[in-house]
């Protein structure tokens, strides 16, 4: 375009399709702004009962259900988050939490992206019927097994001891199948050529694989974690003494003991998903990979 | 190939003795649990296809089926519905995308303990605001919800479709990136509309997704159990109680694992089938 092309008059009469342009872009802008619309609603909607539940962990008892419903507390009651800790084993629950998500994770990790890298990497008889066990027993729900297995566990004087979830939690096909996804992306050239230069298997998995790996070993680690955080049918089952007892369980224990204190069991709501949420927003982007490669090529 | 062997099995050794012992053998000792009467002090005794004729006449466990079948057939309609809406929504180009993305998954790995108290106080038949919301609006008798043995069901219905439906949509939205832009460019110049676009690009594009999607939401809707055992603890009545749930009362509450082996592998034998017929019906559309 030179400087002349500016002063040609304008057409008198624009060719047909021109008129429609200012009219496109307006409905264009309309989407946009239905689609807004629709973004914030749904968030409100997803938003809403987490907003409720810590709303109503800094209200008095007889303040979370008032009608017309306060949106704002008044006044603001902290003292609920200092009983807590005074009128429950918070402390305890926490710990056996913490304690069984971090030892469930690292076994995980660390037995599972092994595993992984044989099945994605060393070839041998038998290995695609042995991995076809690992993704069969994905699709078998736990709930039809979990009475054999429970057996299993009292035989082996596992029950009632923190060590049965770390059991069941740890040697899952889920970190099998996430981190053998991510191995075949790597190119098998990378490991031709160390096996040239006189690395083993073994050399390969630790000095290439592993740190090439970060990114899906977060995503195995945060989703493992928050996982076992979160895990209430397990612990239900096997762990029956009080001071065994995790978050989730604790919890509902607590509310059963104290069915009344509406207030005192949203602040022990948020203080259990406070943490998960605190990992969640710091490796977000992890998670959405992690759930994003096993889901899509299974 | 030997030495290949030994060390591909070294790799997998770790993983497998757990995953064999932990998970293998119990799908194997169950079908043979399933044959006995069994209590967990006694000794298994062998009793035939003895569980399988009580079940066929056994109420509660029909019940249960029912229940399964009418959480399922509402909750995988509305979480496909739901999730490919948001996934659609947020594969724009807009502002705050990566901020909504989080809010949609942040469900999905909340606590189901805290999640289920806090749905109860919402759906709270007096005082909870969603009733207060529908009086608003203008329902005079808004549902008892959880208290209702015919709204109970709908109501932890609502809330598996809102917690699992961040979860489904990062799965649509990675199916979505994998469409080729062209594909839309080229419709466009054909003059094809927002709806035509969506109809013969989109839908055919998310085909593999929206199949793997069925397939997961298929199986988490058969076993669906600890939101129901936390929301309503399968009341009132028997109006919420499902499968899982039987299998856990009667196995873990009444001592009886023969017979809850028994259901187990109904529910087992369910969710394989379906698993089995919708790769058939998959392979027969691609092909």
């Amino acid at each position: 375009m030179t400087a002349t092309d500016l002063s040609v008059p304008p057409p008198a009469v624009a060719p047909p399709g021109d008129p429609g342009k200012p009219t496109r872009r307006v409905r264009l802008r309309g989407w946009r702004l239905l689609g807004y619309a629709a973004l914030v609603l749904a968030a409100v909607g997803l938003l809403l009962p987490f907003y409720w539940m810590v709303l109503a962990s800094l209200k008095t008892n007889n303040d979370v259900f008032t009608i017309p419903i306060t949106w704002l507390p008044d006044p603001v009651v902290w003292r609920n988050y200092l009983d807590i800790w005074q009128r429950s084993d918070l402390t305890t629950w926490l710990r056996n939490t913490l304690l069984l998500s971090v030892v469930v994770t690292f076994l995980q990790v660390l037995t599972g992206s092994f595993a992984a890298y044989g099945f994605a990497r060393v070839r041998f008889p038998g290995r695609n019927l042995l991995f076809l066990a690992y993704v069969g027993t994905i699709a078998v729900p736990w709930q039809s097994y979990m009475i054999p297995q429970f057996i299993l566990m009292s035989k082996l004087q596992l029950s009632n001891t923190l060590w049965s979830i770390v059991a069941l939690q740890a040697f899952g096909a889920f970190g099998v199948f996430l981190m053998k996804q991510f191995y075949e992306t790597i190119p098998e050239e990378l490991s031709e050529s160390a096996r040239v230069d006189g690395l083993s298997e073994y050399g390969i998995y630790r000095r290439i694989m592993l740190p090439l790996s970060r990114p899906a070993l977060a995503s195995l680690a945060l989703l493992t974690f928050v996982t076992t955080w979160n895990d209430y049918l397990g612990p239900l089952i096997y762990l029956r003494s009080p001071e065994l007892r995790t978050v989730q369980l604790g919890l509902n224990t607590f509310i059963s003991q104290y069915n009344a204190e509406y207030a005192l069991i949203m602040t022990g709501s948020v203080l259990s998903v406070l943490p998960v949420a605190v990992i969640f927003l710091l490796g977000q982007r992890h998670f959405i990979e992690g759930i994003a490669t096993t889901g899509l090529k299974g | 190939m030997w030495r290949n062997t030994v060390t591909g099995w070294s790799f997998i050794l770790p993983n497998f003795v757990g995953f064999a012992v932990l998970t293998l053998l119990p799908v194997a000792v169950l079908f043979y649990v399933a044959f006995t009467s069994w209590n967990v002090f006694g000794v298994a005794e062998w009793t035939g296809t003895a569980n399988f004729r009580r079940m066929w006449g056994d109420a509660s466990f029909w019940t249960a089926l029912r229940n399964t079948v009418y959480y399922t057939a509402f909750h995988i309609p509305l979480t496909l519905a739901a999730s490919l809406g948001l996934a659609l929504l947020l594969n724009r180009k807009l502002r705050g995308v990566r901020f909504f993305r989080t809010v949609a998954f942040f469900p999905y790995v909340t606590s189901i303990v805290a999640i289920a108290i806090v749905w109860n106080q919402l759906f709270s038949p007096e005082y909870g605001p969603v009733n207060a919301l529908l009086r608003a609006v203008g329902v005079d008798d808004p549902p008892g919800w959880t208290t209702s043995s015919t709204w109970s069901m709908p109501a932890v219905i609502i809330v598996g479709t809102w917690r699992y439906m961040g979860y489904y949509m990062l799965l649509f939205l990675a199916g979505l990136q994998t469409i080729p832009a062209q594909l839309y460019e080229a419709a466009q110049t054909d003059g094809a509309s927002a709806w035509q676009r969506f109809v013969h690009v989109t839908i055919p594009g998310l085909r593999h997704t929206t199949f793997f999607v069925t397939v997961l939401l298929t199986i988490e809707s058969f076993k669906v159990f600890d939101l129901i055992l936390l929301m309503t603890g399968g009341g009132p009545g028997q109006s919420t109680l499902v499968l899982s749930q039987y299998i856990y009362q009667k196995g873990f509450e009444e001592n009886q694992f023969g017979y809850a082996s028994a259901v187990s592998i109904v529910l087992f034998a369910i969710c394989f089938g379906i698993t089995v017929i919708q790769f058939m019906v998959n392979k027969r559309g691609n092909s």
